[in-house]
């Protein structure tokens, strides 16, 4: 199936619901119109990180005001077992981590909801809990299978022999902390009954996968399940399934008979839904005398919980993104008394890169080589793992034209010999890699008598400007203008759809828009009128994305980052950074480069500000708000921009695209890390790259 | 939060007698600290009494130089104010280099002074606490407190005070009026906090019912060349890390007056006699100023993670006087 | 708790409009607008001031919603989100974050947008920042925004966009701050300076 496209693809189209969100029109889950009727549920969150609830004084709390019900895991209705143990929420008295929900309370208001949930006695049996990842825990094991269905590890050839006889090497051990989503708007949900209907308003990034995993834990037809979430502050992964705010909502409105609403409060965001786990990663490289890599090693140690088994696919990237012959990769995993690590922004690729671009840039140093040079010395041919030939493949082009526009030729590679002031300067560079996914959709697309067309999917907009980018698909797939198309999403009534997650949404719901909308144009082309109650076109992917083999699909970038470090405090700046990116045709360059610059954003931060500080006397992140877990501020950021390569690419899919939600984080904060090394001379192999961490190893000052 | 009755005081002395009456009643000011902990069930009070409609929101130069400023002054309108940002930038700076816009057009200048400690396990009331829960411990000391004390701490308690504007006020030697059950009393802002000891669960000498009505900043000659340096893990919106506020006096490359306060190393405003005394008369050199800040800092007790605080405050006294010295008018 | 909660009738001036609501003590300004008004455009991100989603005009000073009290915002005129656009035609600042497409998902950007339009009077009345280190500053760069609108976090990471929305609305109309239409009924006016009045220059603004 080929595309003809009449000018929409490509455009910079606004988006759709900007005006709605610039307004404060545009209603998020928590915000739906129940004002007379709506009870609000409140968890209570675990005091232990592992043990039992030995019992719970619900009786006084039931007796108090305002207060509608409590709920323990004495009363909750039953579910049906669920695959993600997060779900089976008040199922058992067992507790497996700090504050995860023990007991909720129901009231007619907030107020009375919180205050009264705070009240709730809850006496435990506490055990001792175990909930410190370190290096060698001996609780480390080799998971079955990693996130994305990857092999925990892989072995090439001998990598142990090609170090050894490695003219270069380079053998280091980076740590990056356990970092929290944090999407501004808190996971919410709007639970409505009636009778054995379930309607939910939930801020989540896929409605299909959460009426699926509801409907399932209810023991309801899926059909009996209805949720919407036509807006959505942000997920960054955490809203990726269905999180326990779901759940718990949906067990509230059916105990008290009455719509319910559930905000999670940031604080709640610590513990429930997903994190980033925390890594500890060795990395390993062998070169030959001119920088040509004979082995890499990289072995992963992470954490899990013992409520699911979610294993980071931290070094996947590894695998792919450079020649050599020699190739290790592991991943071992610890199941601690802690919150569920999940899904954030680039899970696998974002920490991996951190430290295998650090590690390359280290190596270029060792081997007296441009950072760049190092690279494409070592650019491999076609996938090293698989052998699969590239669908299409620019990390050199982009290395190139990043430091053209950069201005990298200038650079003098020997580090802390630029001040200016206070500040010492420097410059650093990292690529970017992300998988190019597409999972199958159904979509169905409409047209009416009166020129305008409908699509409906079940896609959703977490800011990413899906909404806007399926308009422009679908009119380029119908030769028509964007403004007689119409597309609905975040409606789990549309059907099977993926998630927006692992950068394949617009990809995966394009792909079915496309093939709907073009069976549609055929068919109106066919009968020559549209009839007065219209034609309607359903289509669905799955034998197309089963299809979808011979290449490696991936999309590369390369990063550049100009880094200040002060040399009084160790207070790191960004002034600039800069992102170049090769990911197969732009759909929308207006949102598209606000997605890549947000994705450094987030990966600016990454580098210099987060970190959830884990308590090990009590087993919590305790910076759990936005005053002590610092993500940037408008102030951090000064000067962020992305561009892409006019990147062709016939095999990936339908619309040549390929994802850009996820690949702006990866390897950002390894660009700045070395351009910190550039700057004063000084490695940080653990993120973030603090003030304190620097200041210790900056030259002393006179005086 | 604890359910709580509401009144709105028309005078300094109906406020102070109603919460006099009432043990566990509170001045509401800019609620920007009182609303963030009454949240986290920190503070319970059963009853609020709203000062921010009492008359004490101006901002008045007295004849000789004193800068008067009314407990409800807004930070943000301090900040602004053509006396306080060209005579005592220390105090401009300071204002400017905390919180938010929002947060500086709602905070009053008397409860900022009043603010608590940000040590994570006071804010946590599901975590022992002494400042909070006497007698409950204090779980800091072997866990997190990157950011706390080293300076006058106890074996009770690491808290840090967190204001940005008290450190400025403390260098200034501002005074403190205040009105209270007892009378009305003027006092030394360098008595209102106190260090913890085996009381961290006061942060202050105030007695209940006492209210803040102003606060002044005496005229000081040289307080045009002051600073305030903040440092913090991000570029904005943080708490600080440590601070210093410096106002200095330099005639022929020698110091002859200097006022040097600290803030994010103590559970009060950190007045550095010590540096002051060694560096009056002795040559405006980076030698000497950090061998004042060493003898200053040399009574610090520093834990695992907090060690870094002592260079980081030397280093930027250093270079904050540095520059003041080389300001010369 | 188990006495009757206390509550207050409270008086509460949004948009131009009053509004009289029995509400529990503990309701703050922003649930109020949220929870019993129906106007879900001020944000809940935090809470406890640490976001700025729930940024909001009152007096014409922007200020966070959460950390006020319902019953003490009495008699003060706050103006949200929902009051900047007049008749369908979006203030001059939403429509800047429409071209400069200065949002991602949205969720904070009612917020952003009041803080802006509170933060250009500001500047406007000669208010200092951290940048100016004190002093009366004389153009709105680039970095004094930054820094003045430090209190607005976004997530998705649209500040690169945010700051030249501003910027447009700075420069394209001189103060850019009346939105089209007739401000007065709907307006955050007259308003007061802040408790202490010592905003030099001040003046009455319309928002």
């Amino acid at each position: 199936m080929s595309v003809t496209h009449i000018g929409a693809v490509g455009s910079d189209l606004g988006r759709i619901e900007g005006p709605a969100k610039v307004t404060g029109e545009a209603r998020y889950a928590a915000e739906q119109d129940h004002l007379h009727d709506v009870a609000y549920v409140w968890p209570v969150q675990s005091r232990i990180a592992k043990g039992t609830v030995r019992w719970i004084d619900d009786d006084p709390i039931r007796a108090l005001p305002q207060v509608l019900a409590v709920l323990t895991p004495d009363n909750a209705p039953r579910l049906q077992p669920p695959d993600d143990g997060e779900l089976a929420v008040l199922q058992s008295r067992t507790v497996s981590y700090r504050g995860q929900f023990v007991a909720a309370v129901v009231a007619q208001t907030l107020e009375t909801a919180r205050e009264a949930a705070g009240q709730l006695q809850v006496d435990y049996d506490s055990e001792s809990h175990d909930v410190q990842l370190t290096a060698d825990h001996s609780q480390l094991y080799r998971p079955g299978e990693p996130d994305a269905g990857f092999v925990s590890d892989t072995d090439e050839g001998d990598v142990d022999a090609a170090l050894e006889t490695a003219a270069f090497s380079v053998d280091h051990t980076y740590e990056t902390p356990a970092q929290h989503n944090n999407p501004m708007e808190p996971h919410a949900t709007l639970a409505v009954w009636d009778g054995d209907e379930l309607t939910l308003y939930d801020s989540n990034q896929g409605a299909y996968s959460v009426q699926q995993s509801l409907a399932k834990l209810f023991g309801l037809d899926p059909a009996a399940v209805h949720v919407l979430n036509e807006h959505v502050g942000g997920g960054f992964g955490s809203k990726g399934t269905a999180r326990p705010n779901a759940v718990l909502a949906a067990m509230a409105a059916r105990v008290v008979q009455r719509p319910v609403k559930l905000a999670l409060h940031r604080h709640h965001m610590f513990a429930v839904v997903g994190y980033r786990t925390p890594t500890i990663q060795r990395i390993r490289l062998g070169a030959d005398a001119d920088g040509r890599l004979s082995a890499i090693a990289h072995d992963v140690v992470e954490q899990t919980s013992t409520v699911l088994e979610f294993v980071e696919q931290t070094a996947v990237a590894t695998r792919l993104l450079y020649a050599a012959p020699n190739r290790r990769t592991t991943h071992r995993i610890a199941r601690l008394d802690v919150p569920t690590p999940r899904w954030m922004r680039a899970p696998g690729e974002c920490p991996g890169m951190y430290a295998l671009e650090s590690a390359m840039d280290e190596l270029a140093i060792e081997c007296g080589l441009d950072p760049i040079e190092v690279r494409i010395r070592n650019e491999p041919h076609c996938d090293p793992e698989t052998g699969k030939p590239w669908s299409s493949r620019s990390l050199v082009e982009c290395l190139h034209r990043g430091a053209d526009l950069f201005g990298w030729a200038e650079r003098d590679p020997r580090p802390a010999t630029r001040t200016e002031g206070s500040w010492q300067v420097g410059t650093g560079v990292a690529a970017s890699t992300y998988p190019a996914y597409a999972a199958a959709s159904s979509a169905t697309a409409r047209a009416d008598a009166d020129g305008t067309y409908r699509v409906r999917i079940t896609a959703s907009d977490i800011g990413t400007g899906a909404r806007t980018a399926l308009t422009q698909i679908a009119a380029g797939a119908l030769h028509v203008p964007t403004d007689l198309v119409r597309v609905d999403i975040g409606d789990s009534a549309f059907g099977q759809a993926t998630i927006a997650g692992g950068s394949m949404g617009t990809a995966s719901w394009g792909w079915a828009v496309t093939k709907a909308c073009v069976e549609l144009r055929e068919e109106v082309e066919r009968r020559g009128d549209i009839p007065g109650d219209g034609i309607e076109v359903r289509a669905e992917t799955s034998a197309e994305i089963k299809a979808r083999t011979g290449y490696t699909f991936q999309g590369f970038g390369a990063q550049f980052a100009e880094a200040r470090v002060n040399v009084d405090t160790g207070e790191v700046r960004v002034p600039r950074l800069l992102g170049m990116f090769g990911v197969g045709r732009i759909i929308n360059p207006r949102t598209a480069r606000s997605q890549l610059i947000g994705g450094m954003t987030m990966g600016l931060s990454m580098a210099l500000h987060e970190e959830g500080v884990l308590d090990p006397a009590f087993g919590d992140y305790v910076n759990h708000d936005l005053a002590e877990y610092h993500v940037a501020t408008c102030a951090d950021v000064t000067d962020i921009r992305a561009q892409w390569l006019d990147e062709q690419d016939q095999h990936v899919n339908p619309m040549g695209s390929k994802g850009i939600g996820e690949i702006g984080i990866v390897g950002t904060a390894a660009a700045v890390a070395n351009a910190v090394h550039h700057a004063s001379g000084v490695r940080i192999r653990d993120l973030p790259i603090r003030l304190d961490k620097l200041l210790g190893r900056l030259p002393t000052r006179i005086g | 939060m604890r359910a709580f009755e509401f009144v709105r005081a028309d005078t300094a002395d109906a406020a102070v007698r109603t919460v006099a009456a009432h043990p566990e009643a509170k001045f509401l000011g800019g609620g920007t600290n009182l609303v963030d902990l009454m949240k986290l069930g920190v503070e319970r009070p059963d009853l609020l009494v709203d000062v921010t409609r009492l008359p004490f929101g101006s901002v008045d130069v007295e004849p000789g130089g004193t800068v008067r400023i009314g407990t409800n002054v807004r930070n943000s309108a301090l900040a602004a104010h053509p006396a306080v940002r060209t005579g005592l930038p220390v105090l401009s700076q300071a204002l400017l280099a905390g919180a938010s816009g929002q947060l500086r057009n709602m905070a009053t200048v008397g409860g900022n002074l009043l603010q608590r400690t940000r040590c994570v396990y006071f804010q946590d009331v599901t975590k022992p606490c002494n400042k909070r829960e006497p007698g409950s411990g204090c779980p800091a000391r072997q866990g997190v407190h990157r950011n706390l004390a080293i300076l006058g701490a106890s074996e009770d308690c690491l808290a840090t005070h967190p204001s940005d504007l008290a450190v400025a006020l403390a260098a200034l030697d501002a005074r403190v009026a205040i009105t209270g059950p007892d009378g009305n009393r003027d006092i030394p802002l360098a008595q209102l906090h106190r260090l913890p000891g085996d009381h961290p669960e006061q942060d202050t000498t105030l007695r209940h019912g006492d209210l803040i009505t102003s606060i002044t900043v005496p005229p000081l000659a040289f307080a045009e060349r002051s600073a305030y340096r903040k440092v913090r893990d991000r570029a904005s919106y943080a708490f600080a890390v440590a601070s210093v506020a410096a106002a200095l006096d330099v005639d022929d490359g020698v110091v002859r007056d200097i006022r040097l306060a600290f803030g994010a190393v103590a559970h009060k405003p950190w007045r550095a006699h010590a540096a002051e005394e060694a560096l009056r008369g002795q040559p405006a050199t980076a030698a000497s100023f950090r061998a004042a800040a060493e003898t200053e800092l040399a009574a610090a007790e520093t834990l695992r993670d907090n060690g870094f605080k002592v260079p980081l405050i030397i280093n930027i006294i250093v270079r904050t006087l540095g520059d003041l010295a080389g300001e010369r008018s | 708790m188990t006495e009757a909660i206390p509550g207050t009738r409270v008086r509460l001036q949004v948009n131009g409009q009053p509004h009289e609501l029995d509400l529990d003590n503990r309701t703050t300004l922003l649930d109020a607008l949220r929870e019993h008004l129906g106007l879900t455009g001020a944000k809940k991100g935090c809470d406890h001031g640490q976001c700025g989603a729930c940024t909001v005009l009152a007096d014409g000073r922007r200020i966070n919603a959460c950390l006020v009290f319902a019953v003490a915002a009495q008699d003060v005129e706050i103006q949200t989100i929902e009051g900047m656009s007049y008749d369908g035609t979006p203030h001059p600042m939403q429509q800047a974050f429409l071209d400069r497409d200065a949002f991602q998902c949205g969720y904070c950007t009612p917020g952003q947008i009041c803080s802006a339009v509170g933060m250009l009077e500001e500047f406007d009345q000669g208010w200092p920042s951290a940048v100016t280190a004190g002093e009366q500053p004389t153009a709105l760069e680039a970095d004094e925004v930054r820094e003045r609108m430090s209190g607005n976090l976004c997530r998705c990471g649209a500040y690169m966009n945010i700051v030249p929305a501003i910027l447009d609305v700075a420069v394209s109309s001189a103060r850019g701050l009346t939105p089209p239409g007739p401000p007065a009924p709907r307006s955050a006016a007259p308003q007061k300076p802040p408790a202490g009045g010592a905003a030099p220059g001040s003046r009455a603004v319309t928002s």
